[in-house]
């Protein structure tokens, strides 16, 4: 019986192809720009350490000194709460970041110097956000102590510089300094550049930058601070400092620190450490709100920097709201479609039809609208997507469809159709026969 | 026109009408919205910048040390000053439309409890001031003197310009000469009042700050170094920068160019609003594609009706109706049904503008946007139901005899 439909509706559609063509446009419009923007949504405001984000924590403690509320503590860290949560060892794994342009130079290549961005952290950094590695490894937890000249470099780097060949044991010059290239990342793009995120909340929406590639060069944390000594940025000071560039003893917040705790006892336990801290300092009268501490997962802290910029937002609102109006469209035209061949329906019903059937009949019909509107939205999505990547934002280069998006756009387009069909369907299945009979 | 009839016979269409309807409803409400939110982004994308933007450019460089920032400085505008065509090169820290160097946040009074805001510190050395190009509209021109050599972030004490619309936001009503601009422990003096001076980044800190600028003379070094402002005239512009990033190379050979600081001021404004532009060429699409949709709906409809009713018009065409009495009987019809949906669509609209007022921080949808989006479905319809109209009126009333 199914196939029977189906080719009844195929007849049906190339009866009419003017209003097929427009019903199917309509969808294939409708769904080529809802897909086009939840893909970019969906990209943007993903998970982007799946599995992992859970037991990954963001730490702040409120050292402004200044004698206002504040609802929020800072964005980030000065260098000694930074460097005390940091040594007291308390979570499974810790690690500090802070990125600074740093002038490059290859020995080796004949390159004019760079100024590519550098991130000093710690060991831990690499195997808590499960960076992956095509040469080498990072460098060990002693290097960061001993203040070792070695460094891990991205693949782009390594691809500019190197050729893409294995550079570990190379040397690079920072600034003034040579380091030792003991590792080579595989390509790595995190949606968002979540380590670093810090500020969406001041932003005005406009966080596309958060979606920025990883850094070129991983120096770790003390080697960096004294390699680039002078050209670190501060995210903000309550005091001027008084050398710029050089915060370790500034009245400026410039640090992130992020902690892993894999089970709910140590965020707990973590939590305690965090405000018995804060209360100990404000003993001390360096800490002015001890309360304002906050321990926040991954995910909850890239929701409350709302790293999703507000425009890509908005444009998925547009296109729901336009697939919404072509929704309506398509109903109105299903129903104009059916009706018109009320006498057909009339003549199957007195021939012995049941309404379910005659109901299933049509819907069948919007359903072929929806698959081939799916294949138009298909096309369409991709285009988008090409559009989004010609874009000059941050985020341009991830604008791919997945698998899962794939699915997801004939999903949607059957649904729509089908959505659109059952009203129509409905009202051609109470056709009365006796009357359509009599009108023939 | 008789609007009972077209009434009862809508009644036997009801879910059709009703489905055309909460069409325009939509289209209505995002029209509406989406022509505020154009207008909001235009009005953005035109923020008078207050400078000399067509003959301006800056150019940026960086990976050298603080000791050796006043040989660069020297060597790099004295280099400059050597192209042919440049009027004057100066030090700036921040520039219109690209990097921001210089927002602090400020008080009013030595204590830090009246707070100001983070208003933008435009630092820059002698010469930079005259090739803004700003107005004073009060208080004195800067002198030689006032370009003072400093240490750290910021000068600590310096007479300062600040804008009309920082004035009147710090000292509403006041006159802002001889008051001071204060962020703990530094301290400026208002000498002078500038017609208009844009922030780097307008919009970032909120609606009605993007003039919240002031200008302070300092002599370039460690802190006021690596970006440099280049005056030429509009036609010369783009050749003397192109000529400045080969000069660089001759010059502080050691030094690296940053391309993205090193545009003309009208480069620098057009990547800014660069989204801004997408944003609106896809509300633009949004509207061109949904009134289109809109219009095909009410076209497909209106056709269906027109061949169910034939019969009924070649009846009426037979007992002594006119061509235009059919016609303006699908006119009615749709402009009844149209304005329904604008009903409709206005709460709709205005609810729409909630959410985006909550979410989005926009301004409220002026009243007027509404009848604007009314008269445009008003049109719309008209003119998507005048072909199935103009066919209606087309049947013969011989019709009316066949098949009865």
């Amino acid at each position: 019986m199914f196939g029977y439909y189906l080719e009844l509706a195929w007849r049906g559609l190339r009866r009419n192809s003017v209003l097929t063509a427009l019903m199917v446009l309509a969808i294939a419009v409708g769904i080529g720009a809802s897909m086009t923007t939840l893909t970019v949504m969906h990209l943007l405001s993903g998970d982007p350490l799946p599995g992992r984000s859970g037991s990954l924590f963001y730490a702040q403690v409120d050292t402004d000194p200044s004698p206002e509320q504040r609802k929020q503590p800072l964005d980030k860290l000065d260098y000694p709460t930074a460097m005390d949560i940091l040594n007291a060892h308390l979570a499974d794994r810790q690690t500090v970041v802070v990125d600074s342009a740093v002038k490059l130079r290859a020995p080796d290549a004949s390159l004019p110097p760079l100024m590519p961005s550098m991130l000093s952290t710690t060991a831990d950094f690499f195997p808590m956000f499960d960076v992956p590695f095509q040469y080498g490894g990072p460098w060990r937890a002693e290097d960061d102590d001993k203040h070792a000249r070695v460094a891990v470099i991205s693949a782009d780097l390594n691809a500019r510089l190197f050729q893409g060949a294995n550079s570990v044991g190379r040397t690079l010059r920072l600034r003034d300094t040579d380091v030792r290239i003991v590792g080579v990342l595989a390509p790595w793009r995190p949606s968002p550049q979540f380590y670093t995120v810090a500020g969406g909340r001041f932003a005005a929406g406009k966080t596309a930058d958060f979606y920025s590639k990883p850094q070129d060069v991983f120096t770790p944390f003390t080697s960096g601070l004294e390699i680039n000594d002078g050209n670190f940025y501060q995210f903000t000071c309550w005091l001027p400092p008084s050398t710029p560039g050089h915060l370790q003893n500034a009245p400026c917040v410039w640090l992130g620190v992020w902690v892993q705790l894999n089970s709910p006892a140590k965020v707990t336990a973590f939590k305690r450490f965090l405000d018995g801290y804060a209360a100990e300092q404000h003993a001390l009268g360096r800490v002015v709100r001890p309360q304002n501490t906050r321990l926040r997962s991954l995910m909850e802290w890239l929701d409350f920097n709302g790293v999703v910029p507000s425009d890509v937002r908005l444009q998925t609102w547009l296109a729901f709201a336009f697939l919404a109006i072509c929704l309506f469209n398509t109903i109105g035209l299903l129903l104009a479609k059916f009706l018109r061949r009320s006498g057909e329906i009339g003549v199957r019903r007195a021939l012995g039809a049941s309404r379910a059937a005659i109901f299933a009949q049509c819907l069948v019909e919007a359903g072929m609208v929806g698959l081939l509107g799916g294949v138009g939205g298909l096309l369409l999505t991709l285009l988008g997507l090409w559009v989004v990547r010609g874009q000059p934002v941050a985020f341009a280069d991830l604008a791919y469809l997945d698998g899962r998006m794939f699915l997801l756009t004939f999903a949607l387009a059957i649904a729509t159709s089908l959505i659109a069909g059952v009203l129509p369907a409905a009202r051609a299945s109470r056709v009365a026969p006796g009357l359509q009979l009599k009108t023939l | 026109m008789q609007i009972r009839p077209i009434l009862s016979a809508l009644r036997r269409h009801r879910l059709a009408a009703m489905l055309i309807g909460l069409e325009i409803a939509l289209a209505c409400a995002v029209l509406c919205n989406a022509c505020f939110l154009i207008a909001n982004r235009v009005r953005d994308m035109h923020i008078q910048s207050g400078v000399d933007e067509a003959s301006l450019a800056s150019l940026t460089i960086s990976g050298y040390e603080d000791r050796q920032s006043v040989d660069v400085n020297a060597r790099v505008t004295a280099g400059l000053r050597a192209i042919p065509g440049v009027q004057s090169v100066s030090v700036l820290n921040s520039i219109p439309f690209g990097e921001r160097r210089g927002s602090m946040g400020i008080t009013t009074d030595a204590e830090g409890l009246h707070r100001g805001g983070v208003i933008e510190f435009y630092l820059g050395g002698p010469g930079s001031a005259e090739a803004l190009g700003f107005h004073l509209v009060a208080g004195r021109a800067l002198q030689a003197e006032d370009y003072q050599s400093f240490s750290g972030l910021m000068p600590s004490f310096a007479p300062v310009l600040v804008t009309r619309e920082l004035a009147e936001h710090l000292w509403p009503g006041e006159d802002p000469l001889g008051k001071s601009i204060w962020s703990k422990p530094l301290h400026y003096q208002v000498v002078g009042v500038i017609d208009r001076l844009v922030v780097p980044a307008p919009a970032l800190w909120g609606a009605g700050t993007g003039g919240w600028s002031a200008f302070l003379p300092a002599q370039p070094g460690p802190g006021l170094s690596g970006s440099y402002l280049i005056k030429a005239a509009p036609a010369d512009i783009r050749r003397v920068l192109r000529d400045a990033r080969e000069t660089i190379a001759k010059v502080a050979p050691d030094a690296v160019l940053d391309l993205q600081g090193t545009q003309t001021i009208g480069d620098l404004r057009e990547s800014f609003f660069q989204q801004d532009r997408t944003m609106t060429g896809i509300l633009v699409a949004v509207i061109a594609s949904l009134l289109l949709v809109t219009a095909l709906g009410i076209v497909g409809l209106a056709s269906f009706w027109v061949q169910q009713r034939r019969k009924q018009i070649g009846i009426r065409r037979a007992i002594g109706a006119t061509r235009q009495d059919i016609l303006s009987y699908f006119q009615t019809e749709n402009f009844l049904i149209v304005s329904g949906g604008i009903l409709v669509g206005m709460v709709l609209a205005f609810g729409l503008n909630l959410a985006l007022m909550k979410f989005y921080e926009l301004p409220r949808l002026p009243l007027y946007y509404l009848p604007m989006g009314a008269v445009s479905l008003w049109l719309l319809g008209q003119l998507a139901v005048l072909g199935p109209a103009l066919r209606a009126a087309a049947v013969p009333p011989v019709v009316a005899t066949r098949s009865v």
